[in-house]
């Protein structure tokens, strides 16, 4: 097994075992009552933002290409989950929580995917500031397009109507009214599904950003014409990245949807895109564990620091400048990398290596 | 009678995304970079204008003055403080960067200013209207475009005649050569950021003459539909944004008009993303190669 290859399995290894060892001690934690209400109410949207920050971290990390309207997808698969539940219950008297659970969020995931393979083909032939503004214009879209949206379920049919209320059928029940939103929504989202997710989740891009596929996508970000004249197809493989995020931000819209009775369209704007953004990059560009923990943090902490919400989105753009300047920078990376090299020779000196020797990676 | 109104407004509002785009457009062109925080800029013009009028008790044009100059500093500022350490960094980065000014920006104004929508003050610009036959055009629509027009002159002048304006040109066309030919590349980039952030002082007034509620978050949806307009004319040009500005501004308003209200956003950026397919580089763009 060379260096890299064992690097890699630590890496995956210890994001794997740190995932289930919070949840063994979560759910312990709550089987004893020992965890604040606040918190527990919790447990089920950091689920759904780890999810949301790992798949966009495999667009902006992995594929290198900033996308802006990844809430856009939440909603689609949040909208989705919720019509799909309610029409489930009431067509065919569906009672059994976790089935209509896991089928909602497999419709979310399928919808989102659907949306994303048709948002992918236009914009993936774009690249960088065209792409982030297209993408951004796309979670517009999308938001101006629900807000308009009403959708009715009666007698066990599914009645869509589009700007206009009045051309549903009358004595319908609504699912989603408009400016209103999803309504009537049965929460049935439980943290369990949502740790299973987060599995999935870390299985789905952890293997695709490991394999032939995966080390496709990375040569895009690197270089674009190297990996191209190297004959990687890199619309295929930027469409495989986004795709694949998009089908995970749409389940992870799904239970984040089924947690709440309703679902507003103004829950999924440009900011919430941005949230999700500053959870990747102070994660680190292209490292899932980095993204698990600070979504973790990033939703807990405004829930603790009440008294200093307000201030939340300032400090998150302050964060964004000085993680962009102080990685990217040639001066500040210097600098950095002096503090952390007497460290660095300490441990070769340790190993007996010699220091600039070693094995080439 | 109403479709000319209705054009009226699509012209005056179409102007304002002109002016917006001249910035946006100026400063892709020259640092190869999407200011995101731009819009937001507009937004500090219009409240520093607000203040002059309301609580220092300036006298109209002498607020415009002082927005300008103070939009000026602030866009040299954010340029040396975040975009100039970035310089050589990949585009993701800086774009990243530009998202943070912008999210700083409005949550500074967000504590200064408070959440509560201002009412913009009544000024010679939006005060009364002139009737034409049927038509009643308001003084702010005629002073839009005027101002546009004489901006766009003065801006294509400024270019193609002066030594700084080519130094400009120069930068925008090869980075490297131009500082190999004596140009002072990191001045030029400012003075660029300079010129936008005066023009986004100016556009951020117009605008709250004719839409007259200002809040922190009030430049960035004009903002991103201005890039659109760049995009739409052909980013790097100036006729361009133009162009695309005022085709905008009268699709917006068309679009409200005669399709749907709440559709009006979605259909300026479905505009966006159709220009961009059939016509990457814009209406007056040039396809640009990529060298290996």
């Amino acid at each position: 097994m060379t260096k890299a290859k064992r690097k890699r399995l630590i890496y995956n290894l210890v994001t794997f075992g740190l995932v289930i060892v919070a949840f063994i001690i979560l759910e312990n934690m709550i089987s004893a009552k020992a965890i604040s209400r606040s918190l527990k109410g919790q447990l089920v949207p950091i689920c759904a933002w780890i999810i949301m920050a790992v798949s966009l971290n495999l667009v902006i990390g992995f594929s290198g290409e900033l996308s802006l309207g990844h809430a856009g997808f939440m909603s689609i698969g949040a909208y989705t989950g919720a019509v799909v539940s309610g029409w489930l219950l009431s067509a065919f008297d569906m009672q059994d929580p976790l089935l209509r659970l896991v089928l909602a969020i497999l419709a979310g995931g399928i919808l989102a995917g659907i949306f994303g393979v048709l948002i992918g083909i236009p914009v993936l032939r774009l690249r960088g500031d065209y792409l982030a503004i297209v993408t951004l214009a796309f979670g517009e879209i999308i938001r101006n397009l629900v807000n308009v949206l009403y959708i009715g379920t009666a007698n066990g049919k599914l009645h869509f109507a589009f700007l206009n209320k009045e051309k549903l059928p009358a004595g319908v029940t609504m699912l989603v009214d408009g400016a209103k939103g999803a309504v009537k929504i049965k929460p049935i989202s439980t943290f369990e599904v949502g740790f299973v997710l987060i599995l999935i989740t870390l299985i789905v891009v952890l293997n695709l950003v490991n394999s032939r596929a995966g080390r496709a996508i990375q040569a895009t970000r690197d270089n674009r014409i190297a990996a191209e004249s190297m004959g990687v197809s890199v619309t295929k493989y930027k469409m495989m990245a986004f795709v694949t995020a998009a089908v995970l931000a749409g389940m992870a819209g799904a239970l984040y949807g089924l947690n709440s009775s309703t679902v507003v369209p103004t829950q999924f704007t440009f900011n919430q895109s941005i949230n999700v953004l500053v959870f990747v990059v102070l994660g680190g560009l292209g490292n899932v564990l980095g993204s698990i923990i600070s979504a973790t943090f990033l939703t807990i902490l405004p829930e603790v620091l009440r008294e200093f919400a307000d201030y939340r989105m300032l400090v998150y753009a302050v964060v964004l400048i000085l993680v962009m300047i102080f990685t990217n920078n040639p001066t500040t990376r210097a600098f950095v990398n002096r503090l952390a090299s007497p460290a660095k020779k300490l441990v070769r000196k340790n190993r007996g290596e010699t220091a600039g020797g070693g094995d080439v990676k | 009678m109403i479709f000319l109104d209705h054009l009226i407004n699509g012209l005056s509002l179409g102007s304002i995304y002109a002016i917006i785009a001249l910035g946006y457009t100026m400063v892709y062109g020259i640092a190869k970079m999407l200011n995101f925080a731009h819009g937001d800029v507009i937004m500090v013009g219009a409240y520093i204008a607000f203040c002059g009028l309301q609580y220092w008790g300036f006298p109209p044009v002498l607020a415009i003055l002082v927005a300008m100059v103070a939009c000026t500093i602030l866009g040299i500022t954010i340029e040396g403080l975040a975009y100039r350490p970035l310089r050589q960094a990949a585009s993701l980065a800086v774009l990243i960067t530009a998202i943070g000014v912008s999210y700083l920006l409005q949550n500074i104004a967000l504590m200064i200013w408070g959440a509560n929508p201002k009412s913009f003050p009544t000024t010679f610009i939006n005060g009364s209207s002139i009737r034409l036959g049927q038509l009643n055009i308001s003084t702010a629509t005629i002073i839009t475009i005027l101002a546009n027009v004489v901006i766009m002159v003065g801006l294509t002048l400024f270019t193609s005649k002066t030594k700084l304006g080519k130094a400009m040109r120069c930068v925008s066309e090869d980075r490297g050569a131009a500082e190999l030919m004596g140009i002072n590349v990191n001045r030029t980039i400012s003075l660029t950021f300079a010129i936008g952030s005066a023009l986004a002082a100016i556009a951020g007034i117009l605008l709250c003459s004719s839409y007259p509620i200002l809040q922190p978050t009030t430049g960035s949806m004009p903002g991103i539909k201005a890039f659109t307009a760049a995009v739409f004319g052909g980013i790097g040009s100036i006729p361009g944004a133009m162009l695309g500005g005022i085709l905008l501004g009268v699709i917006e308003i068309f679009g409200k008009a005669y399709i749907s209200t709440e559709l009006g956003d979605a259909i300026v950026f479905a505009v966006l993303i159709i220009v961009l397919l059939v016509k990457p580089a814009g209406l007056l763009g040039k396809p640009m190669r990529e060298k290996v």
